[in-house]
């Protein structure tokens, strides 16, 4: 996303906008943007300096090829050119016999006809290093990152680690020297630069990979894992401060910015990858980058802040957790597969791979990982060994100690000794085995620091120094990931900012290093610390907070609730129990019930058969999915019973512990999303959002409107009804996000949450006020009257959010949207009608919608009747339709001129060939169904590689006539105008 | 399991830890070193001369050592304390794990200890005395003995170490810096010749100045004037070197004679702080030396700031120089003064490591200032001539 910002900035200067209006760009010069990302300028540029690029060429024929390998030689990897579904690492090829014959290939499938030769620098070790400049050249490197992953993983993807850990001065001098060098010869004038090299491990060799003359994600890695806020320090050497005029505020302003930070402590950052919600995407990892979030984690070593970040990630591991399955007749196939060629959970593979008693180096010649590294986690893998053989009667003091300074969580103890967490936390306890905390102060402890940001370790000496003061302590939001993102973020920033600003002190405690809320001056005191019970008690004990905020970081602290309260920590706002009616399938129909509410037929079963037999009951279509997730993970619609039985039996393991939801599916209803704030007494509406897609398309991916677009005023009055009730009934004391659908005239409650929900920023910029101030300030006991917010604000205008996807990163994906959650992130529009902001907000979400030529309509048989009135607008619109041949049937009888096409399976020439050859403009695809949705799919998939705009939604279709008709004649407003004609 | 060692500090303070390199006693002015990169550097580095250096990453070992970053031929330092001892060293250039160089040299040295809490008392308290002891030395002595000792230490004040880690015979210096493929470089072509007091030099200065055209000759810290002046120089340098410049009065005495005769001087570290003292000015112990390679200087001069290593617990009170002494660059953590230049003479001296070794690059162009002055000084007299008559 950084990119957008800095793309949009391009163009308007390419434009000559900037210079119409007399505009100066400042922290990043366009020579030095196109310098940086244009290879060969780039590779020039560096041959200037003396520095090495990988060597490449590029070729056309299998002479060319030649010609190529000639200069490169072996080993080489081989590339057709936009052709995303090649996988590198099978291709780094050794012998001449193969090279012919991939070329060949590679030629046929590249649509250009045109390969990349490319060096392999496969197996090499890489590195980072971050660099400020500022406009008197003095340059300073503020962090060195080494990947734990070799060369062929993209650095979003890899395990990183800062420092550097396997170079020595001499070595890395060369890189600091080269880093600084490449700044000045890109020209980068002021701000933050990150500059990646290769090296080879055998000898040293230095290859420079690329440079971003801006910030980047790796920057703000570098930011959290120094505590040195590059951005921040970037933003005033643009408009000319130097480095030396800049203070360093994390000592208290005792030393300036023009330093470079030294760390006295290990970071790991680790990436989450959601490749369970794509299953048809490749997943492994490569150069294209694919993971959605991450999780960093401090420790004294390398061991705890590797065991640490693993817990922190949340994938439902607490350490080096075996993955393989024990008694696998193929395991070494499985193993050396997923050293070879590396996936989301390399890591786990690597400690089942010493479990087996595989050596550092073949798990290094597999790998390319570094046995620094490797025989770090084999020393903890032999650790594991010599617990299990043990009893927690046998702990003395100095053996706990060992274990938890090497970052051995106590819930990982607990599984090799088969005990409960609860036992051995107890014993640790006992024998006063307890963490300290540290500071992240930039400068290794060579100054005081009057910033407490701060990280558990276990040492000798804590540095916390915890205050008399009331405390409020807020629970972040961990990793980011899909339904789960940085909304959440938003929420805990905004609950600490309210809780400062009524006088508390604020602690917050997050492990996401992408995050405002690990930012150390939005909150009092920051905790860099996995969100896990035992890592959150010890924060607790510690610092005795008066309340601990756990409902604005989504789902990860609210699991923490119940063992929080168990512990003794008071949490604060809607009781736990609350949640608990909300989650819980049986209490939540006796509290619809009780309140004479509507929801779908609905049960829960826990086995396969019982699950046919209450379909019947309930009759199909059924929304399955099974019980306590977020972010419609596995969740499906199925229309018979054929695929109700494939779907208990493939997608999901049902069973006595882990049930299965059957709700009836209301195929034909409006969605609508309610967030409401109440202090316990009172409810207040922050606003009613009505989805555009239909229902059946996850809330989180569907685009919404505020105020609803035509939904009758009637509805949104019982709606508003139902929600109070709801609320109050609960008890709910801070924020509720109610889902529910309109069908035939009926409201039916689809689910509560209890707690900050995704929409929470959207609403907050709607209305002009902070939902999750308000809503913090309940939970320390201000009613809503006091803070006079009494009343719901209905903004005049309306507000689109539509979802953002990253299908792209996916070759292979079907872009279908469904009930499962696959967007992103989201982008906000706003205008005076809602077609003018549903326009804003497909331009904001990067889609251009072709405003003439063709459009193809294909829908599925439920959608035939609607298809008309789509087909109608279109004409209207200018557009000639094309549609298969039994839509086209009915566009026909309505008396609208329209030319059949053949689906693919009806041979060729088919739809999928007029969208390769440009010559379809929009797409509008219905399907319901695997098999049709398999079938269909080629089409959505061909649609999103050639850019051509597709909805899958009938309700979509209509909005996007509605932004067609609206045309290009937008307005602009600042928000803060927006508020103020609200208040 | 590896055996227990501790490290007392004077003021009573109690660090327990596991011993690694040699078992036995140790004690020394303890210091700390925030460079995360460069422990083999900084152990054999003859500044180090009875400190005790802790370093504040925590993995110390991670690339082993090699003979090629040594910055002579000894460890100096009188022991190590870490936190961490890599299980394994990881380099190409990898020839013996820090572990066995430790052994090999007979260092004392502790692992496994809480070094960001030692930081802090030597922040707060400055740098105290100390003692290591491990192996029989301890089960024999216990801690107690161990603080006893570090209390006998006498410190470094008013200590004359230069005349100790220096050289007892002069030699030619004929290596240059190092190259990633090629190793160390053959020297240049020499244009200068430069004779180098040893007062507990670094390799790296040397090599420095030979990448740059000086023919070198070392000699010992208490070389009189006279023997040196009979080498008819280009160009003096005054090395880097341990403890307390003001007692070196026969250096600085040498020196006075140097600027009489206007013969271009170049001081680093030590060296600066007598240049500094042969001028008049007066030195001072500070309260928190520096050591580290992230210290921010000023070029007072254009402005420019330079990241430099730095290693020094004495330094030049800027509150007595002469007028005829100009100061070129301060510290930005601070404000001490890190550089200085004779108005009429010749000479000049820096206070941090130009040449690295470990640590930043970016005062490297003070070599370079050096043959600068010494090219203007040497008048229109052909200096091939008087280097191949001198040799």
């Amino acid at each position: 996303m950084v990119k957008q910002g800095l793309n949009c900035a391009l163009d308007l200067n390419r434009h000559g906008i900037l210079d119409k209006y007399n505009v100066e760009l400042i922290g990043a010069s366009c020579d030095a943007i196109d310098k940086a990302e244009d290879r060969e300028l780039f590779d020039n540029a560096m041959t200037f300096i003396g520095l090495e690029t990988p060597t490449h060429g590029m070729a056309h024929n299998m002479e060319q090829a030649h010609e190529a390998l000639e200069k490169i030689g072996f080993p080489c990897i081989i590339r057709p050119s936009f052709y995303p579904g090649w996988y590198r690492r099978r291709h780094c090829l050794q012998q001449r016999e193969k090279f012919d014959e991939i070329c060949a290939r590679g030629l046929e499938l590249s649509p250009t006809t045109e390969l990349l030769i490319d060096e392999s620098l496969i197996g090499w070790k890489e590195f980072e290093l971050e660099v400020v400049r500022d406009k008197n050249d003095n340059c300073i490197i503020v962090c060195s990152i080494e990947n734990f992953d070799a060369m062929g993983v993209h650095t979003g993807d890899s395990i990183t680690v800062a420092p550097a850990q396997t170079l020595t001065d001499k070595e890395y001098q060369i890189l600091r020297n080269a880093a600084i060098a490449v700044l000045r010869e890109i020209g980068v004038e002021t701000g933050g630069s990150n500059v990646q090299f290769a090296v080879n491990p055998a000898d040293g060799r230095l290859v420079i990979i690329e440079m971003n003359p801006r910030v980047s994600r790796s920057s703000a890695l570098a930011s959290k894992a120094t505590g040195f806020p590059i951005a921040r320090v970037a933003a005033k050497l643009a408009i000319g401060f130097t480095l030396d005029e800049l203070r360093n505020e994390i000592t208290g302003g005792v030393t300036p910015t023009s330093f470079e930070p030294t760390i006295d402590y290990v970071v790991t950052k680790i990436p989450r990858f959601t490749f369970e919600k794509f299953t048809e995407a490749n997943d492994r990892i490569t150069t294209q980058m694919k993971s959605v979030g991450e999780v960093m984690a401090i420790g004294r070593t390398f061991q705890e802040s590797m065991q640490k970040a693993l817990r922190g990630l949340e994938v439902g591991m607490c350490g080096f957790d075996p993955i393989l399955e024990s008694g696998l007749s193929n395991a070494k196939e499985v193993l050396t597969r997923e050293l070879n060629e590396p996936g989301a959970q390399r890591i786990w593979y690597v400690g089942d791979a010493f479990r087996q008693d595989w050596s550092v180096n073949t798990i290094y010649d597999l790998s390319g990982i570094d046995p620094w590294f490797l025989v770090q986690i084999e020393d903890i893998i032999n650790c594991e060994k010599e617990i299990s053989q043990l009893t927690l009667d046998k702990f003395e003091q100095d053996y706990f100690l060992h274990l938890k300074r090497k970052g051995f969580s106590d819930k990982r103890i607990s599984q090799l000794l088969a005990v409960t967490e609860l036992e051995v936390q107890q014993a640790r306890q006992a024998m006063g085995v307890r963490p300290v905390f540290k500071r992240v102060d930039t400068c290794a402890a060579e100054f005081v620091s009057s910033t407490a940001y701060m990280y558990s370790t276990y040492e000798e000496e804590c540095e916390a120094q915890p205050s008399e003061r009331q405390k409020i302590m807020v629970l972040g939001g961990g990793p980011n990931r899909i339904g789960q993102g940085i909304e959440f973020d938003y929420c805990c920033v905004h609950a600490a900012l309210a809780m400062r600003e009524d006088g508390f002190e604020t602690i917050m405690v997050n492990c996401n290093p992408e995050t405002v809320s690990t930012d150390y001056n939005i909150s009092d005191r920051l905790y860099f610390e996995p969100l896990t019970l035992e890592d959150v008690i010890e924060i607790a004990e510690l610092e005795k907070p008066a309340g601990v905020i756990v409902q604005f970081g989504g789902q990860t602290p609210l699991n923490l609730v119940k063992r929080l309260e168990q512990a003794g920590v008071p949490v604060i706002g809607t009781p736990p129990d609350a949640i608990d009616r909300a989650e819980d399938r049986e209490r939540f129909q006796q509290l619809i019930e009780k309140l004479n509410l509507k929801q779908p037929p609905n049960c829960i079963v826990r086995s396969v058969e019982e699950s046919i037999q209450q379909a019947n009951k309930i009759s199909y279509p059924l929304v399955v999915r099974p019980s306590y997730v977020l972010g419609g993970r596995a969740m499906e619609i199925v229309y018979n019973e054929e695929e109700l039985k494939r779907y208990m039996q493939e997608s999901v393991m049902v069973s006595k512990e882990s049930p299965v939801l059957l709700d009836y599916f209301l195929s034909s209803a409006i969605e609508i999303d309610v967030d409401a704030v109440s202090d316990g007494k009172q409810v207040v509406v922050g606003a009613i959002m009505q989805h555009i897609e239909q229902a059946g398309i996850h809330s989180g991916d569907s685009a919404c409107s505020l105020p609803p677009y035509n939904l009758p005023e009637e509805v949104q009055n019982e709606i508003r009804d139902q929600v109070t009730r709801l609320a109050l009934e609960l008890g709910v004391v801070g924020l509720m996000n109610t889902q529910l659908a309109y069908q035939d005239s009926e409201v039916y409650v689809i689910e509560v949450n209890p707690r900050a929900s995704r929409t929470v920023p959207f609403v907050s910029k709607c209305i002009g006020r902070s939902l999750a101030k308000v809503a913090a300030r309940c939970m320390i006991g201000k009613t809503l009257e006091e803070q006079e917010f009494t009343k719901e604000i209905i903004p005049n205008t309306y507000a689109v959010k539509e979802a953002v996807f990253p299908f792209n990163k996916f070759p292979g994906v079907d872009p279908i949207l469904g009930p499962e959650m696959k967007s992103t992130g989201e982008v906000m529009g706003v205008g005076t009608t809602f077609a003018e902001a549903y326009a804003k907000a497909q331009m904001g979400a990067g889609d251009v919608i072709e405003t003439s030529g063709n459009a193809f309509v294909s829908v599925r048989d439920r959608d035939k009747d609607a298809v008309v009135e789509v087909a109608q607008r279109l004409n209207s619109l200018g557009y000639s339709l094309v549609a298969t041949h039994g839509t086209a049937k009915v566009i026909e009888a309505a008396g609208l001129p329209v030319i059949g096409v053949n689906k693919v399976l009806e041979g060729r020439p088919h739809i999928v060939d007029m969208l390769k050859n440009g010559e379809i403009q929009v797409v509008f695809n219905t399907t319901e169904g695997k098999q049709a949705i398999a079938d269909s799919s080629t089409i959505r998939r061909t649609a999103l590689r050639h850019d051509v705009y597709c909805t899958t939604t009938i309700a979509g279709a209509l909005a996007v006539c509605d932004a067609v008709e609206f045309g290009n004649n937008m307005s602009v407003y600042t928000i803060q105008q927006l508020h103020a004609e609200l208040h | 399991m590896a055996g227990l060692a501790v490290l007392a500090l004077a003021d009573g303070s109690i660090f327990k830890g596991t011993a690694i390199g040699a078992e036995g006693s140790s004690t020394g002015e303890v210091v700390f070193n925030t460079s995360m990169t460069g422990y083999q550097e900084i152990l054999t580095d003859p500044s180090y001369a009875q400190q005790i250096v802790t370093f504040t990453y925590p993995h110390i070992g991670n690339t082993g050592t090699n003979e090629e970053d040594n910055e002579s031929d000894k460890v100096w330092a009188s022991g190590l304390v870490i936190r961490d001892l890599p299980l394994l060293a990881s380099s190409w250039r990898n020839q013996q794990t820090l572990d066995d160089f430790l052994k090999q040299r007979k260092v004392v040295a502790i692992a496994e200890l809480d070094t960001r809490r030692l930081t802090r008392v030597l922040r707060d308290k400055g740098p105290l005395n100390g003692c290591l002891l491990s192996g029989a030395a301890l089960e024999e002595g216990g801690k107690e003995k161990a603080i006893e000792l570090a209390q006998q230490f006498p410190g470094l004040s008013g200590m004359d170490l230069a005349k100790i880690v220096s050289v007892d015979r002069t030699y030619s210096w004929e290596e240059s810096v190092w190259d990633i493929r090629e190793g160390y470089l053959p020297p240049a072509e020499p244009r200068f010749n430069v004779v180098a007091y040893d007062f507990g030099v670094k390799r790296n200065i040397l090599r420095m100045l030979a990448a740059r055209g000086c023919k070198i000759t070392v000699v010992p810290a208490e070389t009189p004037a006279a023997d040196v002046l009979a080498m008819k120089p280009d160009g003096i340098f005054l090395s880097n070197g341990p403890g307390d410049p003001e007692p070196c009065d026969y250096a600085i005495m040498a020196i006075k004679e140097f600027l009489d005769q206007s013969i271009p001087l170049f001081g680093i570290c030590l060296g600066c702080q007598l240049l500094a003292l042969a001028c008049g000015a007066n030195t001072i112990k500070m309260q928190l030396g520096h050591h580290g390679a992230n210290h921010p200087v000023q070029n007072l001069r254009d402005g420019t700031v330079l990241i430099t290593s730095q290693n020094h617990g004495f330094a030049v009170d800027g509150d007595t120089l002469p007028n005829k002494l100009e100061v070129t660059h301060k510290s930005l953590f601070d404000g001490s003064l890190q550089g200085i230049e004779r108005t009429d003479k010749p000479a000049f001296g820096f206070q941090g490591h130009p040449e690295a070794s470990p640590g930043p690059h970016d005062v490297a162009p003070l070599f370079d200032h050096f043959i600068k002055i010494m090219e203007s000084h040497s008048n229109s007299a052909s200096i091939t001539e008087q280097v191949a008559a001198s040799s």
